[in-house]
């Protein structure tokens, strides 16, 4: 503080006492009300410490207020429960195909499908169903375990060899891994595999691979690569296969087979839940 | 900020302070009542415009059950236009645009032929000041009434009168804000949801929203409005020429002016300067000093001056309507022709009228249906066991007509193409779509075809619709993708 309060001969104001080369600051306070602005937020800080919670060294206090913006939304989310379950209690009591034909009913289970698609079942299966390799597609008409609404609730119910008991399970053996085929025998099968979706070589004589094929698959794809749902067999004559279409993806499933897994989303989902996406699958490309 | 004062001198130095202030005060005027020609027309107009605003929404229109009865109703709820027998989408807010067109060009033409008629009888501006300014002499009497009232130290009688006019005011403006309500939402529905406590904030807002404008437009700002926050006055000078019929004040006739004493041999103009003029205009203004932003053109200052005129025995229409160019001829003692025709009144003619012709057409001929047909993304195809590709599309369907159609959807240019619905398993050629009467369905629709000439990734297709019953089609473009797709 400079001892002795200058004033300013051209303007007459005060001066702070500091000179920089002839050049001297002059003190010119902050405006009132900005100084008012500034005490009446500390207040409000004062009272806002009281009332709401104050982290501290080991936890926080709880406020007057007892504010929780983790309550809150659980409040919420049982809120928004409660008010959907007009619907969802309803849905959840209906058997899946009087659901579909129910326009109120349908509407709030294509609705709540269609978000807890893009939640749950987007990342494997795309946003659109579109699926990936190892990954169905659930908008074309190539059903593993079946298309029919019950059947696909049944899928996501309890899943594809996940740990429900009553997943759906089934399982390719291990033909060149495990030693069961020979590296030739397995180019064979594939050779004949090829030409039941039409893609086999022209000219090439498959009659070992059809003998290899009627011993060691058909029990489970069929005689003519048609499938068996009940034994988990995908039918190999359709265009589209999950694992490729190349005959190195062939080869490959028959020397050391990959075995997706879905899982049994009943551990995650509410009845009304899985029903509801059931019926949006189903949607997607118009089921069986 | 502060500001430094150099020491020596006081803060505030009087002969420092600015130039005048921008702001002007406003000058109260207190129009006369009068009578004539104008008058009458405009009081005509009044009852007219008046009688058509608050009685239209009553006005009730067949459509069959379960639709709007209302003859003319902007039902925003349904994203519906009434206007009696025509029925409006919001696609068709383009016949707004139109509309909108009409009117301005309606008004330039009609600015150009006759000035600003448009200010002094038909505005709405206009129409509910004069109503409001009739209440006001009815309760506070005329121009000299008033003002002595008002200039008089107050009393009981005063406020009493201020109190029942504005009240009177307030009834109007709120009778008024209700009935542009009623062009919203159906007039018996939304009377009784009022008054029973049942209607919407929305209804309540804007019945106090326009209950307030009128009160105050009509009873407060009234010349302001004109003078200052209406554009067209600032404007209508680029529609005006000296071939324009406007009120007119004969110069050459009435000056110099001045009133008449017995025994002065000084030879005076027309105008006795009796002020007559200047007391009956609703903007306050001398229409001596000529053609001006603030004059409307009413003409009542016409009907005051041919009163005095018949009373003192002068010759009439000392202020009447008439074109510059005619007042200028008149002036050299010659008779000018008024011309109608001239290139600015060609114009907006052909325009008014080119105008009026397309909308015409467009109403005559405006499709009752509309197909639009929306390629999915996600997947944009997929490939079936059978080999063959599949894309699906959202499809809406708009039914405008009053019944319920039955639409047939076709797809064309699609090699071995089905058409087959989300909900239904069945291929076919044709897919039949329901559509209820006057509205909009979606359907999600699966094509499935062999296009040969998928390599390119996309090729293009056509959906046909149909009505099934007045056979009206419309065709929609797409696209069918297969793989070799470009990456989107």
């Amino acid at each position: 503080m400079p001892t002795k309060i200058e004033k300013d001969s051209l303007s007459g104001r005060e001066t702070t006492g500091h000179e920089w080369d002839g050049l001297k600051e002059l003190n010119n306070p902050l405006p009132k009300w900005w100084l008012y602005v500034l005490l009446a937020t500390i207040i409000w800080a004062i009272g806002w410490l009281i009332l709401y919670p104050v982290p501290g060294i080991t936890g926080h206090t709880s406020g007057l207020l007892h504010y929780s913006s983790r309550a809150n939304v659980d409040a919420d989310v049982k809120a928004l429960a409660t008010k959907r379950s007009a619907y969802m209690d309803k849905i959840a009591a209906t058997p899946i195909d009087d659901v579909k034909k129910d326009p109120q009913l349908l509407a709030m289970a294509t609705t709540a499908g269609r978000i807890t698609f893009a939640n749950n079942c987007a990342p494997c299966h795309g946003t659109g169903g579109e699926g990936h390799v190892g990954y169905p597609n659930l908008a074309d008409d190539v059903w593993l375990w079946g298309g029919k609404l019950a059947d696909i609730e049944t899928t996501v119910t309890h899943g594809i060899r996940s740990s429900d008991p009553d997943a759906r399970v089934s399982q390719m053996p291990r033909f060149g891994l495990d030693g069961v085929l020979k590296p030739e025998q397995i180019q064979q099968v594939a050779d004949y595999v090829m030409t039941l979706f039409g893609q086999g070589e022209a000219g090439k004589d498959v009659a070992a691979g059809q003998a290899i094929f009627a011993e060691n698959c058909v029990a489970c794809h069929g005689a003519n690569g048609e499938g068996n749902r009940d034994a988990g067999g995908p039918p190999l004559k359709s265009q589209v296969h999950l694992y490729g279409d190349t005959r190195a993806a062939v080869v490959s499933q028959i020397t050391n087979p990959r075995m997706g897994v879905m899982p049994n989303w009943n551990a995650r989902l509410d009845k009304a839940t899985i029903r509801s996406v059931a019926i949006y699958v189903h949607a997607l490309g118009g089921g069986e | 900020m502060s500001r430094i004062t150099p020491v020596g001198k006081p803060a505030r130095d009087p002969r420092m302070s600015g130039p005048p202030g921008l702001y002007a005060e406003r000058t109260k005027v207190y129009p006369r009542a009068v009578g004539g020609i104008a008058r009458d027309v405009k009081w005509a107009i009044l009852l007219f415009c008046l009688t058509v605003y608050y009685t239209l929404p009553w006005v009730r229109w067949d459509r069959g059950p379960g639709r709007a009865t209302q003859a003319v109703l902007l039902d925003l709820n349904t994203e519906r236009f009434h206007v009696f027998g025509l029925e409006f989408w919001p696609q068709d807010i383009y016949f707004l645009t139109g509309a909108l067109i009409l009117g301005a060009v309606g008004l330039f033409l009609v600015t150009s032929l006759f000035g600003r008629i448009w200010c002094g009888y038909a505005c709405p501006q206009t129409v509910w000041t004069d109503l409001f300014m009739l209440i006001e002499r009815q309760i506070e009497g005329d121009r000299n009434e008033r003002m002595r009232r008002d200039k008089a130290p107050p009393s009981f009688d005063r406020a009493r009168r201020k109190l029942v006019k504005h009240a009177a005011w307030l009834g109007i403006a709120f009778w008024t804000g209700g009935a542009w309500i009623m062009y919203f939402v159906d007039a018996p529905t939304v009377t009784r949801e009022f008054w029973t406590g049942q209607a919407s904030s929305a209804v309540y807002g804007f019945t106090l929203m326009f209950t307030a404008t009128t009160y105050v437009l009509a009873g407060w700002a009234r010349e302001q409005v004109c003078t200052y926050m209406c554009p067209w006055p600032r404007f209508q000078a680029s529609m005006l020429d000296e071939q324009s019929i406007i009120v007119t004040y004969q110069g050459w006739r009435g000056e110099p002016r001045g009133h008449r004493k017995h025994g002065s041999e000084t030879k005076l103009g027309n105008c006795i300067d009796c002020s007559a003029c200047v007391n009956v205009c609703p903007t306050g203004i001398d229409i001596r000093d000529g053609i001006q932003l603030e004059c409307i053109n009413c003409g009542l200052c016409v009907d005051a001056c041919n009163e005095i005129m018949e009373k003192s025995g002068g010759a009439p229409w000392l202020i009447t309507w008439d074109t510059l160019a005619r007042q200028k001829a008149a002036a050299a003692g010659r008779h000018a022709r008024w011309r109608f025709f001239r290139p600015r009144t060609f114009i907006y003619l052909t325009v008014l009228v080119l105008a009026v012709s397309v909308m015409g057409v467009a109403l005559a001929t405006r499709s009752h249906q509309i197909l639009s047909v929306q390629h999915d993304r996600a997947p944009l195809f997929v490939h079936l066991k059978d080999g063959s590709y599949r894309n699906a599309y959202t499809i809406k369907v708009a039914n405008k007509t009053t019944r319920d159609g039955n639409f047939s959807l076709t797809v064309s240019d699609l090699e071995d193409g089905t058409l087959m619905q989300a909900e239904d398993e069945t291929r076919s050629a044709t897919l039949m779509l329901p559509v209820p009467a006057d509205s909009i369905a979606t359907f999600r629709v699966f094509a499935a075809g062999r296009p040969a000439r998928l390599h390119e990734g996309s090729e293009d297709v056509a959906f046909t619709l149909r009505n099934s019953e007045t056979g009206e089609q419309t065709v929609d473009p797409s696209i069918f993708m297969g793989p070799g797709a470009p990456v989107r």
